[in-house]
């Protein structure tokens, strides 16, 4: 690579202060909506594919570092661009494509003030999203990481006249501050006292004793409040919902993934010398996390809250690839570990792409209909047959159903956790195969719940009476939209390509990677470890089904008849087929419902059965709330109420603390 | 081997299948009749309904979806892959290499996802209620099958189905418990998977007790025709897992023919006698109450874990 | 991995068959059901006490197979059979926590007495070492399966079939009891037994039903 025409990370910074440029034109040129939705989304779609690009480019290419023109006299903004930033930003670019493309034909209807805001607001999240993949210093990471929770909080309020709305934007920018402390302890646990804040100098920072585990536990925990991790999860089902649709898309698709990165940046490469009671943590609060999720999500009606928990439940399933590459590497057993790191970071990037697809298609809803409630959707396959198309895309993946993406990162964390026989200890050996049947059974879940959403809101008949047809996705729309769709099936069907980048991110990060066995296989078969082991062929699956599709069709044709006539539904003979009939979304998760009852708090109305206005009314609740946050909030109130006693109100006592103060400090200074 | 050899006999393993699987399924249909004292519709039955479904007409709802009209063929499709892939006479196909036992148990998941959006595209209460019911019971079995078929990938150290086939074969008389535990928890997801008693009555017509039949209910012709041959491929696939993990003897290499001529006459002895047990266990059982489905599949569930846990303890 | 010679392998699969059996308990709701499967656990540890006499030729471990067999199989499944014929109790046992917790909690326990067994098995150099794991699982899962009834007559099951648990694990770890220990063992169970029965009929009359959470009314206030 010829580094004197440009490096990787010149052209990262240019691209990124590109896309806060377009943020300022959108906003002065507020008054003209139709340039911002024609251009300035577009142009921004355009910096992100060549973002994406930029990443490909580093993943291959050495390391490249920077120091930019800002910040502070004697703390400069260092930035630097490795494979794994490279790899993030590979995810960022890609997925902010289609969502850009999908924005400039969702804010159309848009009002002028709100749009420019919106644009700056919009570009600005992109860009800070960008600059702390690339930050290299501490200093540069916290204000980015800052910069990017302050203007998601501005996206999320973005409709802030109703109340749930702005209920939900503090609970978020309350959750992301806790988080943000939990890593600033953690930076400065990693710097010790002295030296300066750059990556490099934590990176060399000697710790001894329990200070090691300190740092991971604040890190874990930090940016686990972000990646909405078990506990601190409460603020994404609340956060995503209330946001615009191509926000919650890039929220739940990248955002949390930038929590990932910082997760994986600060303990594999910052803190290093993983131990394997780490990766223990990290396996079980991500088993518990995924299967939670996935609860929560078959008892959601509105369709946004349910995707937003089947978020929380693919960071469970990253982090139990995660957990099982860090217990793994603190064995000393690097391959599997850079296997289990390989699998956790495909299904990042999975994720990513068909979560963004599914919320672009519930924004793709919104907009046409105006509905959330799955209970007042059905047959929406009739009027909006391209979304429906690309729905059921996501759906497909995210169920981890071969041949799409979803079933190549499942696969790829089951291969990983079935090395667990190399690890000596017993307690974590039987601990694996406990995972595993946890993931299974969240994997099993989740088909059920998009069943679920798919049959319900797509198929069967109209539960509610529209005022007037919906009309299909505009041409935009259904560009981002076909463009997360084709990454799906791109990341499924030939996902040697991709393994082979992240193989060097693993390379690049911890030393290690899959043997080369795995690795000359060619681009038809994925073997991770040898072929005699275990060996997927998706573009085989696929070949063989249409195969016989095509060839049933015709000769079925050819040797009988191909004869068609409609009616009405057969239905066992009953003669009237109202929508009441079929189930509601409530009504497909009752299973469910019943046999994990304890998880869940119910609150339940049932009439009576002489009330003459007979009202049924169910809600679920998180039990969090009750456990964890009221008592914290109580306490908080109490506390806070204490010391406001100390707001006496006269002048004398005012100026008696300043006195003390002073006495306190001559003393010290002494 | 040679490359045509092993196209040969995966075309022929793949092609046979298919075609005997109806012949399976009315031989299973004819031992419940020999035991429950009837003289039984014959072992060609399945054949004839097919054949009579596929001269009528196809009759669909006015709402009928594309989705709806492409789900049979997808099915068959995907059970066609399943029967390709698992060794059934011979190892060393071509295809296997295609997907392992993880991919197999997705394949599964894609046809069980299918069939319940099927069911639920024209809007009625019985479809609707089918597609629930079966998601309720594929949401344990799906795992409970994942874990039996990890315990026979632990001790083989592999995933991939003919490894695992040939490494149970070749070795010498082995017990495994945790086998024993394993075959007890793929017994069970058999039964709950094919819709036989005593999750679900095949032969009910109590729209009610459906779960299987409840989702297919508003298919006919050559729809019908090819739903029914994809569930009797179903169930043909699951019996020769069943044989390959815990009877594996007899199989043939890929190339071999002679050894493919014991190899087909010990899969009929086999299939023979599974199902005349299956018949066996169908007839001494009663259909449980829906709700204790779950708790039959979750012992699966358990049982299989535990047998994984005992291959930890006890084998290593 | 050296395969173990044939006797070790049985005995493997006695232990898995004993877990199963033991696991199988903690999931059944009928009475009838458990005392089958109890004297089935009973038939499994004589075929294992077989085996271990046979490979390492103690003959009195024969006497010992013969009176599980005896006691363990034949006569107190019968004596329950007609305790419970007697009492008329009702099929269905109610749990306090429903089955898939018990077995979810069974799980841990296993794990748990396998991690607390493996360095005493280190020890012990017997036949194969992780059978008291089994053991130790097994009595464990007795253990929880006489807490979570509410019926008497699946309590006494439990018991007996903790002591199940203990006498295999005698069995594999140090070849067998002396005899006469083994008696005395033997007896006090029976004796036992014929003990709960008596006391059955007492709870019977007094409350009605044998439901334990009656004995709850007998403290001071």
């Amino acid at each position: 690579m010829d580094s004197s025409i440009l490096e990787p990370i010149e052209a990262a910074v240019t691209l990124s202060v590109i896309w806060i440029g377009l943020g300022v034109i959108g906003l002065a040129f507020m008054r003209a909506p139709r340039l911002i939705t024609r251009a300035v989304f577009p142009a921004g779609a355009l910096v992100s594919l060549a973002l994406a690009a930029t990443g490909l480019w580093a993943i291959g290419a050495p390391p490249s570092a920077a120091i930019l023109p800002a910040g502070l006299p004697d703390l400069p903004f260092h930035v630097r661009l490795d494979a794994l930033s490279g790899f993030f930003l590979l995810l960022l670019g890609g997925v902010s494509f289609g969502i850009s493309l999908f924005a400039a034909g969702y804010f159309r209807d848009t009002g002028a003030t709100a749009l420019g805001l919106l644009s700056l607001q919009y570009h600005v999240f992109l860009a800070s999203m960008a600059f702390v993949l690339i930050a290299d210093d501490a200093y540069l990471f916290m204000v980015t990481w800052e910069s990017m929770a302050l203007s998601s909080y501005f996206l999320v309020t973005t409709e802030h006249h109703e109340e749930q709305n702005r209920k939900a934007g503090f609970i978020y920018l309350l959750v992301a501050h806790i988080g943000a402390i939990g890593i600033l302890l953690c930076f400065g646990v990693l710097h010790g006292g002295h030296g300066d804040y750059t990556f490099d100098a934590l990176r060399r920072a000697e710790l001894s004793g329990f200070w090691p585990t300190i740092a991971f536990l604040l890190a874990f925990f930090g940016f686990g409040a972000k990646a909405g991790m078990l506990p601190l999860h409460v603020w994404l089902p609340e956060a995503h919902p209330a946001a615009p649709s191509p926000v919650s898309a890039l929220m739940s698709g990248v955002m949390l993934k930038t929590a990932i990165y910082g997760m994986i940046r600060v303990i594999y490469d910052l803190i290093g010398g993983i131990r394997w009671e780490w990766g223990l943590t990290v396996l079980l609060f991500g088993a518990a996390t995924s299967l939670f999720g996935v609860l929560f999500a078959l008892m959601q009606h509105d369709l946004k809250r349910l995707l937003a928990y089947h978020s929380v439940e693919n960071i469970g399933i990253i982090l139990i690839g995660i957990g099982l590459s860090m217990v793994f590497i603190g064995s000393g057993h690097p391959v599997a570990g850079a296997l289990g790191l390989i699998a956790g970071l495909y299904h990042t990037l999975n994720h990513a792409v068909f979560k963004g697809l599914l919320f672009l298609g519930a924004g793709a809803i919104l907009k046409s209909t105006g509905l959330r409630n799955l209970n007042e959707m059905g047959g929406l396959i009739r009027y909006l047959p391209h979304t429906a198309l690309y729905f059921l895309i996501g759906a497909l993946a995210i169920s981890a159903l071969p041949p799409l993406n979803g079933f190549v990162s499942e696969w790829l964390t089951f291969q990983a956790s079935l090395q667990a026989p190399l690890l000596e200890s017993s307690v974590v050996r039987s601990l694996v195969p406990i995972v595993a049947a946890v993931l299974a059974l969240s994997g099993a879940l989740t088909g059920m719940c998009f069943v679920k959403v798919y049959g319900v809101a797509f198929l069967g008949q109209h539960r509610h009476e529209l005022a007037e047809k919906p009309r299909e996705a505009s041409r935009w729309e259904r560009a981002g939209m076909l463009w997360l769709a084709l990454a799906c099936f791109a990341l499924g069907l030939l996902p040697v390509f991709m393994i082979g980048q992240l193989n060097n991110v693993s390379q690049a990060l911890i030393k290690a990677g899959l043997p080369d066995e795995a690795m000359a296989s060619g681009w038809l078969w994925l073997v991770p470890t040898s072929s005699a082991q275990a060996s997927y062929s998706p573009l085989v699956f696929l070949l063989v089904i249409a195969a016989v599709f095509g060839l049933t069709f015709l000769v079925v044709r050819h040797v009988y008849h191909g004869r068609l006539r409609r009616s009405d539904p057969w239905d066992c003979g009953f003669p009237a087929q109202t929508s009441r009939m079929e189930d509601t979304a409530d009504g497909f998760g009752q299973p469910i419902r019943q046999i994990f009852a304890p998880v869940f708090l119910i609150h339940r109305e049932i009439p009576r059965a002489d009330d003459p206005r007979p009202v049924f009314r169910q809600e679920i609740e998180d039990r969090h709330w009750n456990w964890l946050y009221s008592p914290i909030a109580r306490l908080a109130e109490f506390l806070s109420g204490h010391f406001g006693k100390l707001q006496q109100g006269r002048i004398s006592v005012y100026l008696l603390y300043s006195f003390l103060t002073l006495i306190a400090l001559l003393i010290f200074l002494q | 081997m040679s490359i045509t050899s092993g196209i040969v006999f995966q075309v022929l393993q793949s092609v046979l299948v298919v075609l005997i699987a109806p012949l399976m399924l009315g031989w299973v249909n004819q031992c419940r009749a020999w035991l429950q004292n009837r003289s039984g519709a014959g072992i060609w039955q399945p054949y004839q309904v097919l054949n009579k479904l596929f001269h009528k007409d196809a009759v669909l709802a006015h709402n009928a979806s594309s989705l709806f009209r492409a789900t049979p063929y997808i099915l068959f499709g995907c059970m066609w892959l399943a029967v390709g892939i698992v060794p059934v006479l011979a190892t060393s196909l071509p295809f296997a290499p295609a997907a392992d036992v993880i991919a197999l148990v997705g394949l599964f998941a894609l046809a069980r996802v299918f069939v319940s959006l099927a069911g639920m595209d024209i809007g009625t209460s019985f479809g609707t209620l089918g597609a629930r019911r079966e998601m309720m019971i594929g949401f344990l079995a799906e795992p409970a099958m994942l874990m039996t078929l990890f315990t026979a990938s632990l001790i083989s150290h592999s995933t991939s189905l003919v490894t695992i086939v040939e490494t149970l074969a070749h070795r010498e008389l082995v017990i495994y418990p945790s086998m024993a535990f394993a075959a007890v928890a793929f017994l069970m997801v058999l039964l709950a998977e094919n819709a036989r008693i005593p999750i679900d009555n095949p032969a009910t017509h109590l729209e009610l007790t459906m779960i299987h039949e409840a989702m297919i209910l508003e298919y006919s012709a050559r729809h019908l025709a090819l739903v029914e041959w994809a569930a009797s491929l179903k169930l043909t696939a699951y019996i020769t897992i069943g044989i390959a993990m815990f009877l594996p003897w007899g199989i043939a290499q890929a190339g071999d023919w002679a050894g493919l001529l014991i190899a087909l006459a010990v899969l009929a002895v086999k299939l023979a006698l599974a199902g005349a047990g299956l018949a066996l266990l169908e007839t001494i059982s009663a259909k449980m109450r829906i709700f204790r489905a779950p708790e039959f599949l979750g012992t699966a569930f358990m049982l299989a874990t535990l047998g994984m846990l005992i291959h930890f303890l006890l084998e290593i | 991995m050296p395969s173990l010679p044939l006797s070790s392998q049985l005995i493997n699969l006695f232990a898995a068959l004993l877990l199963l059996l033991a696991f199988a308990m903690l999931t059944q709701r009928r009475i009838l059901s458990l005392i089958n499967l109890f004297a089935l656990q009973g038939f499994v540890l004589v075929l294992s006490t077989g085996v271990v006499a046979y490979s390492t030729h103690q003959t009195h471990l024969y006497y010992s197979a013969l009176l599980t067999l005896i006691l363990k199989v034949l006569l107190l499944p019968w004596i329950l059979h007609r305790l419970i014929r007697a009492l008329n109790v009702r099929w269905d046992v109610e749990t306090l926590i429903d089955i898939p917790a018990t077995m979810l909690i069974g799980i841990v326990l296993v794990i748990f007495a396998f991690n607390l067994a493996t360095p005493i098995s280190q020890i012990a150099g017997t036949i194969t070492r992780s059978t008291l794991g089994i053991a130790t699982a097994s009595i464990l899962l007795a253990f929880l399966m006489m807490i979570t009834r509410r019926k008497a007559v699946s309590q006494v099951i439990g018991f007996l079939a903790m002591e199940n648990g203990l006498f295999f694990a005698a069995t594999s770890a140090t070849y067998g009891m002396p005899m006469v220990v083994e008696l005395g063992i033997a007896l006090d169970v029976l004796i036992g037994t014929f003990i709960f029965g008596v006391f059955f009929f007492h709870i019977r009359e007094t409350f009605e039903s044998l439901d334990i959470h009656h004995l709850e009314k007998l403290k001071e206030r």
